[in-house]
């Protein structure tokens, strides 16, 4: 099933599952029991230049293809999904509106850092009145002389604290609704910028998701990422990028899943033969890994699309419904082959059937994406 | 400063397994792998590379067309030049005749010192290194585990035997072994894997190099294959249900059959 | 008419550091007494070769060991191993003496000179061997040809090796393979001098520091044989550890072991530990929870020792043996003993 990758596509791939699997799985369940954000293996990222992949050279990037970028979040989810999430946050989230949306001196300051993995990026849209209704921001970004004054409250921020750039959304005109919004560039250490609660999380509980604190902090105007005014839909294209990072890390959770299944399937025996060979256990395989490879195919679409500059906002839609919600299924039904030892974490589908919940929810909920597809189909 | 490393693809001989029913090695599926001894060897040329001024690490192996694909690999690790000696008069070729052909193709590149594998995992001979090295007439140190220090005339490095280590001083140009597991080789990295693709591996042949045709391939090789075997394995699970001294002892008898027991 | 003129013999490298002869030398030269007996129509002759500074009277000992005739190269440049003054004076007593056959033992030491050697002279050499014989149906040529077995791709294959047109027939063979012969103070024999001449005897290679090794924990995925423990073997574990010692290997355990305080997680084997696949796994009390063989069932022959003969573990044990490891065991171990000596 690799008949859209390349030569180079391959040896890519070839990186990613080597470093999955020496250094993210053998980490990932003592993350997701601590609670603690897996900086070994972005420091090992920042190593093998993983941290840009789809970003010009000139910036730091690797110069890859967005296809790249995504089977590193796909492999390296198979074993870890916070890992994933984090890769992806940083790369599609906070790293993409400024190289898309921010002027050359913005690039030239912030893109060098952040493509070689000096330091990481994340975004701040979600308050805790503007969730799908992301219109209703509260934050506001007062205008004073040259500068801005931010006010206001983000939360479930990926990243949150362990990033060094922050994308942040606030209210520069009330009147104007959406198009009152506008986006900043805001930096970890600025006075009046602090990190709030940390959430204790079901699922990618390794993932730093906390509060963004704004209490009066002065932006000069150089901060403004993009056109006053214009922060909505710099948010709104971000998540459409973003969604495709997502929509892999849930494949990679899913296909991780069956990972873990196959070899367990074939030694445990119940009634003297291993349940392998119970077709009960061959056709739900059957079911998952077909849905797995659909949803594959829906990603690499998605991520295709994208490279080529097409209209990616329903493709990444599609692919995301479709892969975290297959995530969840295979995941489930993963346990329930695997029984009483697939529910404790001795094994890794319990983990990964709590990573996967998320994947429905973040970057826009299911409905959302059913917003967006079913929006297209109707236009 | 030219380092030279050389390097074997080679199956991963931690897949192969053999078959427990025709007794015969199941090669089919077996990915083939950089030796690791060799990749080890490659790591310490590219941190020498990071610490000092003007390194330039060339790769060479020998071997089928197939292996450039290894060698892109290694592009993408960071080496600077990449050469496969390939020829259809080098194959059959015994350590003997090996060492004869890369000693010919490192004349022709040109180095300060020479990095090998001790051992590549598919033959275990641990001939080849010492071999080059006498034919190109440099000393050798062998089972290196440690680069001490590295200067334009000599390097410091540390040899592990058996049971001691020794820290040695030797003049350049020289050969040394690499022991897997003196570092973590590097991964791939994603800026020279894309780079990886605008560069070339370097291919000489038998008509590139000065050696007459007796000393290449099967002709320069004076060991010959006289037959190959599979060891015996156990096809079928036997449970027994003995007293314990008559247990022990078909287990010891078993152990000493299978040369598991020796002296 | 011999095959090749002038060439007869099998010399053995007799290795020795700081005086001190190692004993995989006599094991060859135990080895090639059989081996010259096997052709007696050769007339042939166990040489020993003996490198170093104020050895001479080690010689005698060479013989004692087998030896019917020992050459001494005592040489104050040999007084400490040097690849490069080793190589001169082994290459120049070969050429002087025509060796039929030239066995080393496949120590750092002799996997070190003997490619070197065997390159300067285009001679032929098989590595690491675990078996030696001659091929009788040559002997009535004239020619003693050595078929040396050595495993390779990890031990999963098995090569013969030949040098049917090159002479001296070099090896290099591993310790511990062949037994060792007791010495005999009555043997007498021959006692050569050999000086060797140096062309250049500017060092390349100096030894700055000699350093004792500290040895550190095993590394389970890289032992060769596994004694594991399982909670039927918590009783006894002194026991599991003595047998892995006596066959070389390291003693590892289940999870249910480790979590009961009595081994490391680092000597863990399963699912949440590490994954091993030796030649050889002895299941102690183990009772062969999916959790437990998926990290062990790779090894190539399992021997599962357990109470329960309903053991799962035994579904996937080449050998099973239903019984009580606190019984087995110390007689297992004596057993290992006894054989090593037979």
């Amino acid at each position: 099933m690799d008949f859209m990758l390349t030569e180079q596509h391959k040896m890519m791939k070839k990186l990613f599952v080597e470093f999955a699997e020496k250094d993210v799985k053998p980490l990932a369940a003592e993350i997701d029991e601590e609670e603690r954000f897996p900086r070994e293996n972005v420091e090992k990222m920042r190593e093998c230049k993983m941290l840009g992949i789809p970003y010009p050279r000139k910036y730091g990037g690797a110069g890859a293809d967005y296809l790249s970028y995504i089977l590193a979040v796909e492999e390296i989810s198979k074993k870890c999904g916070t890992t994933g999430v984090v890769l992806s946050a940083h790369t599609s989230l906070g790293t993409w509106p400024i190289f898309q949306f921010g002027t050359e001196e913005q690039k030239e300051k912030y893109l060098p850092d952040l493509c070689t993995g000096k330091k990481l990026a994340a975004f701040g849209l979600t308050e805790p009145n503007a969730g799908t209704d992301a219109a209703g921001q509260q934050t506001t970004a007062v205008k004073d002389g040259d500068d801005y004054i931010l006010n206001g409250t983000k939360i479930f921020i990926t990243n949150a604290g362990e990033a060094d750039v922050y994308i942040i959304f606030a209210m520069t005109d009330k009147t104007k609704g959406t198009h009152g919004i506008s986006a900043f560039i805001v930096e970890k250490g600025m006075p009046g910028f602090s990190i709030g609660l940390h959430e204790k999380k079901l699922g990618i509980r390794g993932s730093a998701t906390s509060e963004l604190i704004f209490n009066n902090v002065r932006l000069s105007k150089d901060h403004l990422l993009g056109q006053e005014g214009k922060g909505f839909k710099i948010a709104m294209m971000t998540l459409d990028g973003g969604r495709i990072g997502i929509a892999a890390q849930a494949l990679g959770i899913a296909q991780g899943a069956i990972d873990e299944v196959v070899p367990y399937v074939k030694s445990r025996k119940q009634f003297g033969r291993a349940i392998s060979k119970f077709q009960n256990t061959q056709f739900q395989l059957a079911d998952m890994q077909v849905k797995v490879d659909a949803a594959r195919l829906l990603v690499y679409q998605a991520a295709m699309a994208k490279e080529n500059g097409l209209p990616y906002s329903y493709y990444a839609a599609e692919a995301k419904l479709f892969a975290s919600e297959v995530a969840m299924e295979v995941t489930t039904k993963a346990i329930q082959l695997m029984g009483g030892y697939g529910y404790t974490r001795d094994y890794p589908v319990e983990r990964m059937f709590r990573d996967a919940k998320i994947t429905e929810i973040y970057e826009g909920t299911s409905e959302v994406q059913r917003m967006v597809v079913s929006g297209q189909m109707l236009k | 400063m030219k380092i030279i490393v050389l390097v074997k693809q080679v199956p991963d001989s931690t897949e192969i397994r053999v078959d427990k029913v025709t007794g015969t090695l199941i090669r089919a599926g077996v990915p083939s792998i950089i030796n690791p001894d060799d990749l080890a060897g490659v790591e310490e040329a590219l941190k020498i590379k990071e610490t000092t001024p003007d390194v330039k690490v060339t790769v060479v192996s020998m071997g089928p067309p197939q292996a450039k694909d290894m060698l892109k690999e290694l592009y993408a690790r960071g080496v600077d030049e990449c050469v496969l000696i390939s020829d259809r008069a080098f194959a059959g070729a015994d350590t003997c005749a090996t060492s004869s052909t890369l000693a010919a193709a490192i004349e022709k590149i040109g180095y300060d010192f020479i990095i090998a594998g001790r051992q590549a995992i598919d033959g275990d001979t641990a001939q080849v290194g010492p071999q080059t090295a006498e034919r190109l007439n440099i000393p050798q140190v062998t089972y290196v585990d440690q680069f001490i220090k590295v200067t334009e005339d000599k390097l410091t490095v540390r040899k592990s035997l058996e049971e001691t280590e020794e820290i040695i001083e030797v003049k350049l140009p020289c050969l040394l072994t690499t022991l897997s597991g003196m570092n973590t080789p590097r991964y791939m990295n994603c800026n020279d894997i894309v780079d990886s693709f605008s560069k070339e591996v370097k291919v000489m042949t038998f008509a590139d190099l000065d050696i007459p045709k007796e000393k290449v391939g099967l002709a320069g090789s004076p060991t010959k294959v006289h037959k190959t075997f599979t060891k015996d394995v156990t096809a079928e699970t036997e449970t027994y249900d003995l007293p314990a001294e008559e247990a022990a002892k078909l287990i010891a008898k078993t152990l000493k059959e299978k040369q598991i027991i020796t002296k | 008419m011999a095959k090749f003129e002038g060439y007869k013999d099998i010399y053995v490298f007799v290795e020795q550091r700081n005086g001190v002869i190692a004993n995989v030398g006599y094991e060859l030269i135990s080895e090639a007494r059989k081996l010259v007996a096997s052709i007696p129509s050769m007339g042939f002759q166990v040489v020993g070769v003996l490198l170093g500074h104020n050895i001479k009277d080690q010689a005698k000992d060479v013989i004692a060991h087998g030896a019917d005739k020992v050459i001494v190269c005592d040489h104050e440049l040999l007084e400490g191993y040097s690849t490069q003054f080793y190589a001169d004076a082994l290459t120049q007593i070969i050429e002087e003496f025509k060796p039929d056959s030239f066995l080393t033992g496949a120590t750092v030491l002799g996997r070190d000179l003997a490619p070197r050697v065997a390159a300067r002279l285009d001679a032929g050499l098989t590595a690491d061997a675990t078996k030696i014989e001659i091929d009788l149906t040559k002997v009535e040529d004239g020619e003693a040809l050595l078929l040396v077995t050595r495993p390779t791709f990890g031990g999963n294959l098995f090569g013969t090796i030949v040098c049917p047109n090159t002479r001296p027939q070099m090896a290099t063979i591993r310790p511990n393979v062949f037994g060792m012969d007791p010495a005999d103070e009555s043997r007498t024999g021959e006692i050569v001098e050999f000086a060797p001449k140096f062309e250049d005897t500017d060092a390349k290679v100096v030894v700055k520091e000699e350093i004792k090794k500290v040895v550190e924990g095993i590394d389970i995925t890289k032992c060769d044989i596994l004694v594991g423990a399982g909670r039927g073997a918590e009783g006894c574990l002194d026991m599991v550890k003595a047998v892995a010692e006596e066959l070389g290997g390291a003693m590892c355990a289940s999870r249910a072991v480790v979590e009961d305080g009595f081994a490391d997680k680092d000597v863990q084997v399963g699912q949440t530990g590490k994954t091993v696949r030796p030649s050889l796994y002895i299941a102690c009390g183990i009772s062969g929870a999916c959790q437990h063989v998926a990290g062990m069932d790779k090894s190539d022959m399992i021997i599962a020792i357990n109470r329960d003969p309903q053991a799962d573990i035994f579904s996937i044990a080449n050998m099973g043996f239903v019984g009580d490891v606190n019984e087995i065991l110390p007689l297992l171990k004596e057993e290992i003993i006894a054989a090593k000596k037979a």
